[in-house]
């Protein structure tokens, strides 16, 4: 079986050498093009830290075949809380933090007697999720049992798609910044196996103190899509930007809040390694993951702790972990007596799902038991990769630079709205927006709606500064004040600061005499043909008028001083 | 069970253990390992003599289906595949029924369901799981 096919472009060499302290692993990206269709001819992931480090702090050293390369494998299990009034076979409410067992009805209590009625809702969820994944939407799927006992299960089996799912074989597309910089960004493809409809599991609190558990049922039956992705990954980088990709993507849609903190977006994680040309090694699974950051790190630990591992002769066993994010370690998590056993069957209650489309639409049909699959088409918003593409082609902006935007909540919108506003073109007024306001917003921990400083207040500021009548060091401390929120104008800070440009000719060219008066050694080096030397001048003309003079002026009468 | 099509569906009475391969044990062979397997997947607890015989019986019966030629003939899994699947609104009907839910259970904490810890025990686990069935005894 070949390589993650469309993943990682290269095992990773760990040549260990000798660096400060100890052994450092460093990376040499080795194509393997027999294995291996690459998308992108760059290899862009990038090794793991070293994070596994032996009791005396010295990173492990290499075994006896310290320089064999290791491709790592990783897959990913999410399963996203679809976002509806009602649960997926009942009439109970969905809502998150509620009285315990307060939004639980006798179905989901796995009362005897009780039968499961789907709600369209969630079927129509799942096929925008499958359209936006570019999937096959199947028009007729499957409902079946998994089985297993456990406290919060009470019907002691799940209704799932296990046979036949409502979608499969999509890709979800996601970009990479290689290097840590913005300024290259690659992009990569993960196959989506399949889309399947199931219910979610009440929750369990363990007190262990009294060897109890308390079960509370309000979770139980709520709809889950499970979106399962082919082992086509090779870092925690790569799965953390997928999952992100696909957490846009379901909130676009509104299939999903997907928000990970409150449960809604769950992800576990496929792990193994293995040699360049041989078979998949023995995978790990990893749970307990619950952020996007986490994940990263999760994956990238777990690679290590397997290369590590094996490297000392060890064995990795097919077990199940739980990442620990105040260690930032994976722990096994339940004693494995051998691969699970669900006992799938078919479920007696509920007929095959049809889904129809316009060709196949019969007719005189009620509308209101029908989903039409290319109705859905129709409706789909924009996905974020279109946003982003609109981005660009209507600002002039860097791909970059659109991606920062359409990741962070509302800042699209503040962006346009600026620029409604003001005349700065978009190149020079997106700078603001990523540079100052969104590192302030990350500064202060603050989302977009909660910026002190409103659209309109940057707006009138970037005015200021494309009419020549502030600087753009001014213009920076303008947003400073402004940043305080004490609800005064930019035009006010700049009066009451004093800030504005210099209007008056005579008044700079005394200053930049005066400059040059106090530098003869510069004024000899310039006038000797040095000319970087004369940025150096401004800059002190600048500090003398507190930045309020225009550089491009200041500069005009320095060199014509100096060549007198 | 009904098959779709009738076709060669007369059952030919065949010597048992005869007729096409039989994947898995024959003629009503469990093994120990078989047993241990299925009691902890069912948290049954069977394996006196009675419970084996029984198994063992019910395998005898079920392996008869395989007396009829099913070559060719789609598996039906329901009754209702010819069903229409309904489709419910999206609209909350049901739930705010937690004092009644919790008359049946036999220990609670304020409004949650008592369960014991842990679930998955090996047989030779001492744990009293107490379901709501009690034909089931489990050990």
């Amino acid at each position: 079986m070949a390589a993650a096919a469309l993943g990682c472009g290269g095992g990773w060499r760990r040549a260990w050498r000798r660096g400060l302290g100890g052994l450092v692993p460093v990376p040499i990206p080795i194509p393997i093009p027999a294995l291996v269709h690459v998308a992108v001819p760059v290899p862009a992931c990038r090794p793991p830290r070293v994070v596994a480090r032996n009791a005396g702090g010295g990173a492990v050293p290499a075994g006896k075949s310290g320089l064999a390369p290791w491709v790592p494998v990783v897959g990913l299990e999410i399963h996203a809380q679809i976002s509806s009034n009602s649960k997926l076979f009942s009439g109970s409410q969905v809502q998150f933090a509620a009285p315990p067992n307060s939004l639980v009805s006798f179905f989901d209590a796995s009362l005897p007697g009780t039968l499961p009625v789907l709600n369209r809702r969630c079927v129509e969820a799942a096929v925008m999720t499958g359209l936006a994944l570019n999937c096959s939407i199947n028009k007729k799927s499957l409902f079946d049992r998994k089985h297993y006992f456990y406290a919060d299960l009470p019907a002691g089996y799940q209704i799932t798609q296990q046979r036949v799912p409502i979608a499969v074989n999509g890709s979800l597309s996601y970009s990479l910044c290689i290097d840590n910089k913005m300024s290259q960004m690659v992009t990569k493809t993960v196959r989506i196996k399949q889309i399947q409809l199931e219910q979610d599991s009440g929750k369990s609190l363990h007190d262990d103190s009294r060897s109890q558990t308390l079960v509370d049922l309000n979770r139980a039956g709520v709809g889950l899509m499970e979106v399962v992705m082919e082992p086509d990954m090779c870092c925690g980088e790569e799965a953390a930007a997928a999952v992100r990709e696909l957490q846009l993507i379901l909130q676009t849609l509104g299939s999903s809040q997907a928000i990970m903190a409150e449960g809604q977006l769950r992800v576990d994680a496929n792990v193994s390694v293995h040699h360049p040309g041989e078979p998949y090694g023995v995978r790990t699974e990893v749970k307990n993951i619950n952020s996007i950051r986490f994940l990263a790190k999760a994956i990238d630990y777990e690679i290590q702790r397997q290369i590590e591992e094996l490297e000392n002769g060890g064995t990795i066993l097919n077990e199940t972990r739980a990442f620990d994010s105040k260690l930032g370690c994976t722990v096994p998590m339940r004693d494995k007596e051998g691969m699970q056993d669900y006992r799938f069957m078919p479920e007696p209650n509920l007929p095959p799902l049809i889904l129809y489309d316009t060709k196949s639409l019969p007719a005189n049909v009620n509308h209101q038991q029908v989903v039409n699959i290319d109705w859905i088409h129709e409706r789909l918003p924009d996905l974020p990769s279109a946003k982003r593409a609109k981005l660009v082609e209507l600002f002039g902006i860097l791909p970059e630079h659109s991606f920062t935007l359409v990741n962070e909540d509302g800042l699209t919108e503040f962006f346009e709205n600026v620029l409604k506003q003001t005349q700065m073109k978009p190149k020079k007024v997106i700078g603001w927006i990523l540079n100052d306001l969104l590192s302030y917003l990350k500064q202060h921990s603050c989302t977009v709606k909660e910026s002190p400083v409103s659209s309109v207040l940057l707006a009138d500021l970037l005015n200021l500064l494309e009419k020549k009548e502030i600087s753009a060091s001014a213009a920076k401390q303008v947003f400073e004040e402004l940043w305080k929120g004490e609800g005064k104008t930019p035009l006010e800070i700049v009066k009451e600061k004093q800030l504005q440009l210099i209007e008056d000719r005579e008044e700079l060219e005394q200053i930049c005499q005066a400059v040059i008066d106090e530098h003869e050694k510069e004024v000899m080096a310039i006038k000797a043909g040095n000319q970087k030397i004369v940025n150096k001048l401004i800059g002190l003309v600048q500090r003398a008028t507190q930045g309020r003079s225009n550089p491009v002026l200041v500069k005009q009468i320095l060199e014509k001083k100096l060549s007198e | 069970m009904w098959c779709r099509q009738a076709r060669g569906s007369v059952p030919r009475r065949l010597a048992a253990g005869g007729g096409r391969a039989l994947a898995g044990p024959s003629q009503g062979a469990v093994s120990g390992e078989l047993l241990r397997h299925l009691e902890h997947l069912a948290l049954v607890d069977f394996r006196d003599r009675e419970g084996v015989e029984r198994l063992r019986g019910a395998i005898r019966f079920a392996d008869r289906l395989r007396e009829v030629n099913t070559d060719g003939v789609e598996p039906m899994d329901s009754v209702l595949e010819d069903r229409c699947l309904y489709l419910r609104e999206d609209d909350v009907t049901e739930g705010n029924c937690t004092k009644e839910l919790l008359n049946n259970a036999r220990e609670k904490v304020e409004e949650y369901f008592v369960a014991p810890p842990g679930i998955l025990c090996c047989p030779e686990c001492d744990l009293q799981l107490v379901s709501h069935n009690s034909l089931f005894s489990v050990r």
